[in-house]
């Protein structure tokens, strides 16, 4: 079985997270020095060929996306690292910066040096007031010892809107605005925070830089699935025996996460069906476990590995019902802006819960998954096009619990 | 240029097009909802979304700039559905009283649902039971209908830089309200009603005075005189059917005496009384080292700003009241007394491009007749639905004069209807008056036009007077912002509330794009250049009523019934 492999994680509970000499002594910051000697041109270009890409979710190669806000004339430009973890499940950006918060903030100075930035904000989960106080220590710290240099970081915290996730939202969130999206195209590195070019990355998406910087693009491209290399932090809830997180290379497979790392489903039930990714996760029934979890494994599997959180059903849930609760999430948490994510969450939820209640009728799953359908490539952004996957999965790989449930 | 194909056409556009542009160009035209012309790009109702080869995700046609061999098709099985979807989604929050809606017949949602023959919407009609605003006397909002296009938003907050309307909430609860929650006439509100030209749908609209006009008129005892507002005629052929401009004045007159009016008057006669004795205002204040700049008082969403933002500068603010209430004021006064008529039994109509004349007709101040001077005001939108109501053939009728003493009106007041005509008609007075020598040419060119500021300088036997000219609050704010800092080298400025002047008020028919707005100013200039008089002074019965009442501008009768002062609005929290 495919071994646990520590990138993001490698100083996570061997050093003090308080203690910037600990991070130091086990070679923090050798990456930021040895990316200040690199040309900026060049430091992207080994990130690129890493072809590391976004831990957010989206999977953008982050090279590529440094580039465009490097190539882009400005007098400020700016850095943001996105930890508004809010993905119900997700705690692997929590696990970082509580256990090893230098390693985001020199993953954010060397992105700060390849852009030409000298500002960088962590915009942080409002639910995370004790993550925002150790990295208010750590940043002290470095500013302390200078290992920043010019580079100037600040934590920002959210206030608990899921859609400030999404990077254009959580820009404008900074800015003091409604947190809600900003349409795309221009993308932020070419207009972000402030109208200057901005790059919003992962925490954990930062974590991997020093790493890959130090050992080179070559080493980090040879880890897991080519396409999406380098390692993944999954978070396990639900019914599974071993309800913890685990970094792992790209190419374990999803069974190997559930019945290996995992240690199979509680109690001896039987799988049902697994959810990956967080609330907008698609539904993963057993015929699909062998699949890696790499990010175009699971796009081919009409998936997402999303956040990596990985919350297991056994076979005595009430799927519909799970479902049903989902739907309520994304009603709520909808930011109200496009009319098809406005109007659509609302309407799921009201088709899932006569659904649940036992009231639904065929037409009605019919018009859900009508609904579903036109919001997933309608909506104006992430979150209203891929709020109607658990619903549009469960109906196509548990048709049978629906029609249980039907009038 | 970029190379697109749109639905198998191939074209060749300008960079930076949207989907939606080079659609237009090679004649499709793409539904759309939250899109405005003059406004900035929203994409929020998705409803123009099309394919785009090579990604799975639809594009909403406003705001994706087309790029080098882009295919889009615009009208796909995926993309009609889409459509189609969205619709019927926005439809079933939204009452379905289209019957008995301010805006049928005149609203971009209804024509979206006919386009789309939406029939079976298969969404449970859900509706948000949210109180209508009934605050104001000139507007009303029922948020149930609004579909958060946020095109009032921008409107208020970005042309008028009002900021009297927000966001509250998310998800399927997100709605537009007055800033702070509260009602509308406790927010900024200025009640100028460019709101209700920025909305697709009946969510905001003017509050409808008709029925208590058909009670005057019914009633024989009450004698229904009424003013037409300078921008009122040319835009009124629109709601009647015609183009801009079309309808002549005089049938205009008919039309209202054949609906019932007793005697139909012109605000364009106290248009040029307003010149007189604001143009004697602007003299004494320029010799006797009055506050100046002297601000034009005409606009009451002006007003209403000045009270409510720049409390400070009332002082600098005509006293002249508006020409409506001149004529109010008048009318039950000096013109009853004329006629014969007893004040009391006047019931004094207003049809105005405006929906902040209402508010100002019943400012409690407004009573120096010892009656109520203006009873109603009717918009020009609400003109055109009596006429349709009534049946009123325009073609068929024949020209009817207007009643004597106060229907006389120059070119002079006929520009009022548009921003810098105040401006233009004062200096072809003053010039005059100052100069003692004919003003040959009267047009004063750089005083028209649709730009946000424009300014001239007049040399008046040797003393040059600055001037300038703001239209949309937005604009008008810079213009404060220099004379509250000290720093505003004008003598005269003049400022109406709404884009374009009063052509583009609150009041006039739903006009959505600025251009319709230009298009009006050009007919306000035609009328101008048609009439045998062009300059206030020279209007008989303005004379004839310096001679036989007022005696003098600015003098005892004029301080009683045409000025007024001004209150500071309070706003706490602003």
């Amino acid at each position: 079985m495919a071994e646990e492999m520590r990138i993001v994680l490698r100083n996570y509970g061997k050093i003090d997270p308080l203690k910037i000499d600990d991070y130091i002594a086990s070679g923090g910051y050798n990456a930021l020095n040895k990316a200040r000697g690199m040309s900026q041109a060049d430091l992207i270009n080994e990130v690129k060929a890493s072809n590391l890409r976004g831990r957010g979710g989206a999977g953008f190669n982050c090279g590529a996306k440094w580039n465009f806000a490097y190539q882009a004339q400005a007098d400020q430009k700016y850095v943001i690292c996105n930890a508004d973890e809010g993905e119900p499940g997700t705690y692997k950006d929590r696990l970082i910066m509580e256990g090893d918060p230098q390693s985001l903030l020199e993953g954010m100075a060397i992105c700060g040096y390849a852009i030409g930035a000298t500002q960088g904000f962590i915009y942080c989960r409002g639910e995370y007031p004790s993550v925002v106080k150790t990295l208010n220590a750590a940043i002290a710290q470095a500013k302390e010892k200078g290992v920043l240099g010019d580079f100037s970081i600040e934590v920002r915290m959210g206030a608990g809107a899921y859609v400030c996730g999404e990077e254009t939202a959580l820009i404008e969130s900074i800015e003091g605005k409604r947190g809600e999206p900003r349409i795309k195209p221009p993308f932020p590195p070419v207009i972000g925070l402030w109208g200057k070019p901005t790059i919003v990355n992962n925490v954990e998406t930062f974590a991997n830089i020093p790493a890959i910087v130090e050992k080179g693009a070559a080493w980090y491209a040879g880890i897991g699935t080519p396409s999406y290399p380098g390692t993944k932090i999954v978070t396990l809830t639900g019914d599974v025996v071993n309800k913890t997180f685990f970094e792992v290379p790209t190419d374990t497979t999803i069974r190997e996460v559930i019945f290996g790392f995992g240690g199979g489903i509680l109690g001896g039930k039987a799988f049902k069906a697994v959810q990956i990714g967080g609330t907008s996760g698609a539904f993963i029934p057993a015929a699909n476990l062998d699949t890696p979890i790499g990010f175009d494994a699971m796009t081919a599997i009409g998936a997402a590995l999303g956040s990596g959180a990985v919350f297991v059903l056994n076979d005595t849930r009430d799927i519909v019902d799970v479902t049903a609760r989902i739907a309520k999430f994304f009603a709520h948490e909808s930011c109200g802006k496009c009319a098809p994510c406005r109007e659509g969450t609302m309407r799921m939820h009201d088709l899932m819960d006569k659904i649940n209640a036992g009231q639904g009728k065929a037409a009605d799953v019919a018009l859900l998954n009508k609904l579903g359908r036109v919001m997933s490539y309608s909506c104006l952004c992430g979150l209203g096009q891929a709020a109607p996957s658990p619903v549009l999965t469960t109906i196509e790989h548990f048709a049978a619990d629906y029609n249980a449930k039907l009038a | 240029m970029i190379n697109v194909t749109i639905d198998g056409i191939k074209a060749s556009v300008p960079d930076g097009s949207t989907i939606l542009q080079a659609a237009k160009n090679v004649g499709i035209n793409i539904p759309t909802l939250c899109y405005h012309p003059d406004q900035s790009v929203k994409a929020n109702c998705r409803v123009c979304v099309c394919e785009v080869e090579g990604n799975r995700l639809l594009q909403a046609a406003c705001s994706q700039p087309v790029f080098e061999g882009m295919v889009i098709k615009t009208r796909t099985p995926k993309v009609i559905e889409a459509r189609k979807t969205i619709l019927e989604l926005i439809l079933a929050h939204h009452p379905q009283d289209c019957l008995n809606c301010i805006r049928n017949e005149n609203c971009e949602l209804q024509s979206l649902a006919a386009e789309y023959f939406i029939r079976d919407n298969p969404f449970e009609l859900k509706v948000r039971g949210l109180a209508k605003d009934l605050s104001t006397p000139s507007l009303f909002r029922d948020p149930n209908k609004c579909v958060l296009c946020r095109r009032c938003i921008e409107a208020c907050s970005v042309v008028q830089i009002v900021n009297a309307l927000g966001l509250e909430e998310r998800g399927s609860h997100a709605m537009v309200v007055p800033s702070l929650g509260k009602d509308l006439i406790d927010s900024p509100c200025i009640m100028c009603g460019q709101c209700i030209h920025a909305c697709p749908v009946g969510a905001i609209g003017e509050v409808e005075d008709i029925d208590k006009l058909l009670a005057a008129i019914a009633d024989p005892e009450t004698v229904v005189v009424t003013q037409i507002a300078p921008a009122v005629r040319l835009a009124l052929s629109e709601e009647i059917g015609m183009n801009t401009g079309d309808l002549p004045m005089e049938v205009f007159v008919a039309g209202l005496k054949q609906i019932g009016f007793d005697h139909v008057l012109h605000t364009n006669f106290t248009a040029d009384l307003t010149i007189l004795e604001e143009g004697n205002e602007l003299l004494k204040r320029l010799s006797t080292g009055g506050t100046l700049p002297m601000f034009t008082s005409c606009s009451p969403g002006w007003i209403n700003f000045c009270e409510t933002f720049y409390p400070d500068l009332l002082d600098n603010l005509s006293t002249c009241k508006s020409p409506q209430q001149m004529f109010g004021s008048l009318v039950k006064t000096y013109w009853a007394d004329k006629m014969g008529i007893a004040p009391s039994k006047i019931f004094s109509v207003s049809i105005m491009p405006c929906v902040a004349k209402k508010f100002e007709a019943s400012r409690p101040e407004m009573n120096a007749s010892g009656f109520r001077d203006v009873d109603i005001v009717l918009t020009t939108r609400e003109i055109g639905r009596l006429f349709r109501m009534s049946g009123v053939d325009f073609r068929k009728l024949a020209p009817q004069p207007f009643s004597p003493w106060m229907g006389e009106y120059t070119g002079a007041a006929v520009i009022f209807g548009a921003t810098g005509g105040v401006m233009e008609a004062a200096l072809r007075t003053v010039y005059e008056v100052v100069m003692q020598e004919t003003l040959e040419d009267v047009n004063f060119t750089v005083a028209r036009g649709f730009e946000g500021i424009k300014e001239a300088e007049v040399d008046l036997n040797g003393t040059v007077v600055k001037v300038a000219i703001a239209h949309g609050l937005g604009h008008a704010r810079k213009l404060m912002d220099q004379v509250r800092a000290g720093e505003s080298p004008y003598h005269f400025i003049e400022i109406m509330a709404c884009p374009g002047g009063c052509v583009g008020g609150g009041g006039q028919p739903i006009t959505k794009a600025n251009v319709k707005r230009i298009e009006r100013l050009d007919a306000i200039y035609i009328e101008d250049e048609a009439m045998p008089v062009r300059k206030s002074h020279e209007n008989v019965e303005v004379k004839k009523i310096y001679e036989d009442f007022l005696h003098e501008p600015l003098g005892h009768k004029s301080h009683e019934l045409l000025h007024t002062h001004y209150h500071a609005k309070n706003k706490s929290f602003l």
